[in-house]
């Protein structure tokens, strides 16, 4: 679902973030060159062995021992990244049979069917860890297990498919490029083949805005209207503040997580704010400026009450996004089901054949 | 007979060319939309991509298609002039492709028999006379190689599947089949004859549904007129979609 390596359209592709991809992916083939130790020994304490591996910035593989809370945090993590790409589908496809152009149809087509694809690598990840795609997906219906929040806010506007690229994808790949250095190898690997293609996904949302911002009076109010109904719930994608979050210190220890919620938050914002000048659009924030001591804008934080309040349940299309998916799933049971059997009958006459 | 305001022209080889190419334009176009319909309601996360795959090659070829009809028309209209400043008498498509959507079983009917005669018409563009419809037609020959062996396999499972897809997909393939004939009028004046495709159709559906247990419905009702851009109702619901957006800002660029 998102992708973004912030350089303005009109500068090269492969600067920025997306350097920091290519830095991490290097960093892995380094480490697994690294001579690795054969795995503990059969008096070895496991859990001296697993932090060994945290210590000396090694993966850990499927194979590999490792703490239960470790394993849960990541089904956590993975599975909700890879429901967020899933439900993420909603919003976005929301316009596709209204884009404005033949062009924009087939820009935006590629790009939901993109976030299909990210979410099965997501669930083929999560699926090391020994839970099974059904599970996962019985545990998004259910409601057991949650996906990002920003996507529980409606696109009104063919502008906000522009702000989704833009900022949603932006803010995610701020948050995912840090995991390419995941201490988890198959996460670290399935992030840095989603940063890789997203990187498309920024650039053509915010060219859809520059367009716009560029058009006619109609659309560049449009374009203003979609950044100051975005702005803050892009804020609030990075979590609550350092404070307030309860899985960050022990994730930080198991080099799940490498920065503090903050901390992100205040590199995506030191970002946008070049981009939505060369935009011509205004952030929706008076207390936005730079200060020079921190060398860092300051900004106003997003309103976390109502974070809390779209997490848990009541944001403007929580019932809606989970309703159109549990009606796809219903809806699609009776194929899945005749594929079973078909697959099963295929199965019995080879079986037949082979004894006759 | 109804004639809509774009209407064939008699005659003329450019003109013969201009409606072909229109037509299979709108073909791939109304097929792209209502296939793009199915993103996030796939019955698997597999289907969700394989859908908006094929949607992508038909709303590829659309543009292409559309692109050189309007260079032959020569009235400086482009691909979105075309797609979204026409109404629904203008548009030349046929009514398979128009049709809702239906469940996946209906998509899958839709999608078979429409590949099954854009395969064979777009192989025999790609050795015709005309250069730019003989490229398109390699491209998307290729694509739609794709398209009904994804179809057939489809159709091959829920005919024989379980006992409530195979009543789904017999029921989808009869209430579709009318709808194929219409593809076949014949047009000797087109740059391929659709007549002519009619044998290879008839041989690739024979098989498949031999093979997914399902029967091929007796030849009663044949409905038609698209390609004189008399549709179904649908139609205009489906443009309507499609083009609010572009023409609420006329002039404007995306």
């Amino acid at each position: 679902m998102y992708g973004n390596d912030f350089a303005p359209p009109e500068d090269a592709p492969g600067g920025g973030l997306l350097g920091e991809v290519e830095a991490a992916e290097a960093a892995l083939r380094e480490a697994a060159a690294r001579a690795r130790r054969g795995g503990p020994g059969p008096d070895e304490d496991f859990e001296a062995y697993f932090a060994d591996v945290i210590d000396a910035d090694q993966k850990i593989e499927p194979r590999d021992w490792m703490p239960e809370a470790y394993r849960k945090t990541l089904i956590r993590q993975i599975a909700q990244h890879a429901h967020s790409e899933i439900i993420g589908m909603q919003p976005e496809g929301n316009w596709i049979s209204r884009a404005p152009s033949l062009k924009r149809k087939a820009i935006l087509l590629a790009k939901v069917q993109d976030e299909a694809g990210h979410g099965l690598y997501l669930y083929a990840a999560a699926e090391t860890l020994g839970i099974s795609r059904d599970e996962l997906v019985e545990l998004l219906l259910d409601g057991r297990q949650k996906y990002s929040s920003i996507f529980n806010y409606p696109t009104l506007t063919w502008a906000d498919v522009g702000a989704i690229g833009w900022l949603v994808d932006g803010a995610a790949i701020v948050n995912q490029v840090p995991l390419c250095r995941c201490s988890y190898g198959p996460y670290a690997r399935a992030m840095i083949r989603v940063c890789k293609e997203e990187s498309f996904h920024q650039r053509q949302g915010y060219e859809i805005l520059h367009t716009l911002a560029h058009g006619t009076g109609a659309q560049k109010a449009m374009a203003q209207d979609a950044l100051d109904r975005w702005w803050y719930p892009s804020l609030a994608m990075f979590g609550p503040p350092d404070g307030d979050s309860t899985h960050s210190a022990q994730s930080m220890a198991w080099k799940i997580k490498r920065f503090s919620n903050d901390e992100l938050r205040q590199r995506f914002v030191d970002m946008c704010v070049g981009q939505a000048e060369v935009l011509g659009l205004t952030i929706p924030d008076p207390g936005l400026r730079w200060n020079d001591e921190r060398q860092a804008y300051d900004y106003t934080q997003p309103d976390y009450a109502e974070l809390m309040r779209v997490i848990k349940g009541d944001g403007p299309c929580n019932r809606e996004r989970m309703a159109h998916r549990q009606r796809a799933h219903a809806d699609g049971a009776w194929v899945r089901e005749a594929a079973v059997a078909y697959a099963a009958k295929r199965a019995d006459r080879k079986k037949e054949k082979v004894a006759a | 007979m109804l004639r809509a305001p774009q209407s064939r022209t008699e005659g003329g080889p450019v003109s013969g060319v201009f409606d072909f190419t229109l037509a299979l334009g709108d073909d791939a176009l109304i097929a792209a939309q209502r296939l793009g319909e199915w993103t996030t309601r796939a019955p698997e996360m597999e289907e969700d991509i394989a859908l908006a795959n094929i949607a992508l090659d038909q709303l590829g070829a659309a543009r292409l298609l559309l692109t050189y009809a309007g260079e032959l028309e020569g009235a400086g209209r482009d691909e979105d002039d075309l797609a979204f400043l026409r109404d629904d008498r203008e548009f030349r498509n046929c009514l398979l492709v128009e049709l809702p959507n239906g469940d996946f079983g209906v998509t899958m009917a839709k999608l078979f028999f429409l590949a099954a005669w854009q395969l064979p018409l777009y192989t025999a563009l790609a050795g015709g006379g005309d250069d730019r419809l003989a490229a398109i037609g390699a491209k998307a020959r290729k694509e739609s190689a794709y398209h009904l062996d994804h179809a057939s396999l489809w159709v091959k499972r829920l005919g024989d599947g379980t006992d409530e897809s195979h009543r789904r997909m017999q029921d989808a393939v009869d209430q579709v089949w009318p709808y194929v004939h219409e593809l076949f009028t014949s047009d000797p004046a087109a740059p391929v004859d659709p007549a002519t495709l009619r044998a290879d159709f008839d041989a690739t559906v024979a098989a498949v549904l031999d093979e997914a247990t399902l029967t091929r419905p007796e030849t009663r009702w044949t409905p038609g007129g698209g390609r004189d851009g008399v549709h179904t109702e649908q139609l205009s619901y489906l443009l309507a979609e499609m083009q609010v957006l572009h023409r609420a800002h006329p002039g404007a660029s995306w």
